[in-house]
């Protein structure tokens, strides 16, 4: 079964022929990304070489067909979105992290884990659908029309806090035993061991965690389409229906044609590159995280 | 005591955000069974869906959702596999190249889903002139899972311990006979973890579809047809069909179960498979 001839031993042995072919498939793979790009631009380019970037922030409004691109509103409430799910999701999630490491009993741990488990793998559609026929009219029984922003900041919220909770878990369980026990030495009860000690000890991974979070909350389509109720116009109460970038692309783009498409590519882009800056900041921040 | 007062008010806040977050996930639990249950039979399994999805039930579009899966699976795997090899054993780990190669794939795995949509638009549908279809949807979605399963396929081959390698080595195998009997099997628990993350992924996919695979509900024939997909179904029956919420609950609970089911089959398989080959071989 096994084909070892030729050996290793023998002049002409040919070892390595596997790696010219395996290379070759390394390469498509990273190669993915640059044609990503490369495609998103060239799609955009009709409009990003007209006027350039700047008529996304000075045009006024949204009317692509009468050539105005002003993305600002939906962009405005891509953030608001995002920043409000995370202040929401941030401190549950590591609360729900501190309650895995140092307070649940033994029993409730791995349930509760499962619970995290599958709410992370729980599809953003059905997010969606649940927002759209359970949230939306239960909040526009208290303040019409239900959709909006702030459903949109509930779902993302619920949406991105397993990604909260799982990274701050393993950074709490990176926090060396011998600094825990040290504090519990020096007679620290529980509040100050995890406040004081082990949280300050994880704070860069977990920091990383809820910038990883906010690019996912950014970057989320499906769900915050289905509840934000998609007005454009600038998020100015939480209660406002809002249309945020993705969602945008989503709605138009099955009849965009010409400069309106082009401008829907460019949007793309844009959030293409905020994404990807937040996610290079956490990682950056991983990195440096030194638990000493 | 104010420190054990403090003390007692924390445990209460952490306590609290726990049930907090475990009844969250019970209500929506407990809707998509109750509302999903309602609507959910033998029938609405195996028939065609009928006045836009209102009645009758999803056959066509299992069948696309799953054909859509196995486009994506066949074009991911043996690329991925390929390509984490390479990393793990063909080239030094501080190499420039392979680092080149991890910092592409580690920024792809951060793009959003609706970018993959755009691109598999532009890419497969228009440019590669694929069309809508089941083929264009499926390259897409492996374009989208392929950075985690590369990832996670390097990182347990990377875990093996070099003792395996030299042991093979002493033997005289080639290092592609050490890597297909032994590497492989020995990785094949990240492996099959990298790719049930993917599956995950995949099936859950809809803002990557749309405009790939688009909205076709009929039993599809070929690849080159379009198909909708179970996620996309969903979006269409709740936001363009009024009264479709019953089905789409249906639809929801079928999608979750179906990613349970086929995250446990293969987790269940690949146990077999591996140990049988590396047993025997």
């Amino acid at each position: 079964m096994i084909w070892s001839k030729p050996s290793s031993l023998s002049r002409w042995h040919d070892d390595r022929w596997l790696a010219p072919p395996l290379a070759l498939l390394a390469a498509v793979a990273a190669l993915i990304l640059l044609l990503v790009l490369a495609f998103l631009l060239s799609e955009a380019w009709p409009v990003v070489n007209g006027d350039g970037w700047w008529r996304f922030f000075s045009n006024e409004g949204w009317y692509p067909l009468e050539g105005r691109f002003g993305l600002l509103p939906m962009l405005w409430a891509s953030l608001a979105a995002a920043f409000g799910a995370v202040l929401l999701a941030a401190p549950l999630g590591l609360a729900g992290a501190i309650f895995t490491r140092f307070y649940a009993p033994p029993f409730i741990v791995k349930p509760f884990r499962i619970v995290l488990a599958l709410l992370a793998g729980i599809p953003s559609v059905v997010y969606g659908l649940w927002g759209l026929t359970v949230l939306v009219p239960l909040i526009a029984r208290w303040q019409p029309p239900g959709a909006s922003l702030f459903t949109a900041i509930l779902i993302l919220a619920l949406m991105i806090l397993p990604t909260v909770a799982l990274t701050s878990a393993s950074a709490l369980n990176s926090v060396p035993r011998s600094l825990l026990h040290g504090a519990a030495a020096l007679g620290l009860i529980r509040t100050g061991i995890v406040l004081g000690v082990a949280v300050p000890a994880a704070r860069g991974a977990i920091l990383g965690g809820i910038l990883l979070a906010t690019a996912r909350a950014l970057g989320e389509t499906m769900a915050v389409l289905m509840v934000a109720g998609n007005v454009v116009q600038n998020p100015t109460g939480l209660f406002e229906p809002v249309r945020v970038l993705t969602a945008n692309i989503a709605l138009e783009m099955s009849y965009a044609t010409g400069v309106h498409r082009a401008g829907l590519f460019a949007s793309g882009l844009m959030l293409t590159l905020l994404v990807l800056a937040l996610a290079w900041l956490a990682a950056r921040i991983v990195r440096r995280t030194h638990y000493a | 005591m104010p420190s054990h007062a403090m003390d007692r008010a924390f445990t209460c806040a952490i306590w609290s955000a726990a049930v907090l977050v475990t009844s969250a996930f019970l209500w929506l639990l407990g809707d998509l069974v109750w509302h999903g249950m309602a609507h959910l039979s033998w029938s609405f399994l195996v028939s065609e869906p009928m006045n836009a999805g209102r009645s009758g039930g999803i056959a066509p579009i299992l069948v696309s959702t799953l054909l859509i899966l196995a486009v994506a699976l066949a074009a991911a795997v043996p690329l991925g596999l390929g390509a984490a090899a390479w990393l793990a054993e063909y080239t030094r780990r501080d190499g420039a190249l392979g680092q080149a190669v991890r910092l592409s794939l580690d920024v792809l795995a951060g793009v959003p889903s609706i970018i993959f949509g755009l691109f598999g638009n532009v890419f497969f549908s228009v440019f590669l002139g694929l069309g809508f279809s089941m083929l264009s949807g499926g390259l897409t979605l492996a374009c989208m899972i392929l950075p985690i399963f590369i990832r996670t396929c390097e990182a347990g081959l990377s875990a093996v311990s070099d003792d395996w390698r030299h042991g093979a080595a002493a033997l005289g195998m080639t290092r592609a006979a050490a890597l297909w009997h032994i590497l492989l099997p020995a990785a094949a628990s990240a492996i099959v973890a990298g790719l049930m993350l993917g599956i995950g992924r995949a099936t859950a996919e809809t803002a990557a579809l749309i405009f790939t695979s688009g909205y076709v509900d009929r039993m599809p024939e070929s690849l080159s047809d379009s198909g909708r997909a179970l996620a996309v179904h969903i979006y269409d029956l709740s936001m363009n069909v009024t009264g479709g919420d019953g089905a789409a609950y249906a639809s929801a609970l079928v999608l979750i179960v179906l990613i349970v089911a086929i995250n446990t089959g293969a987790l269940a398989l690949s146990d077999r498979w591996w140990t049988r080959r590396i047993a025997t071989s």
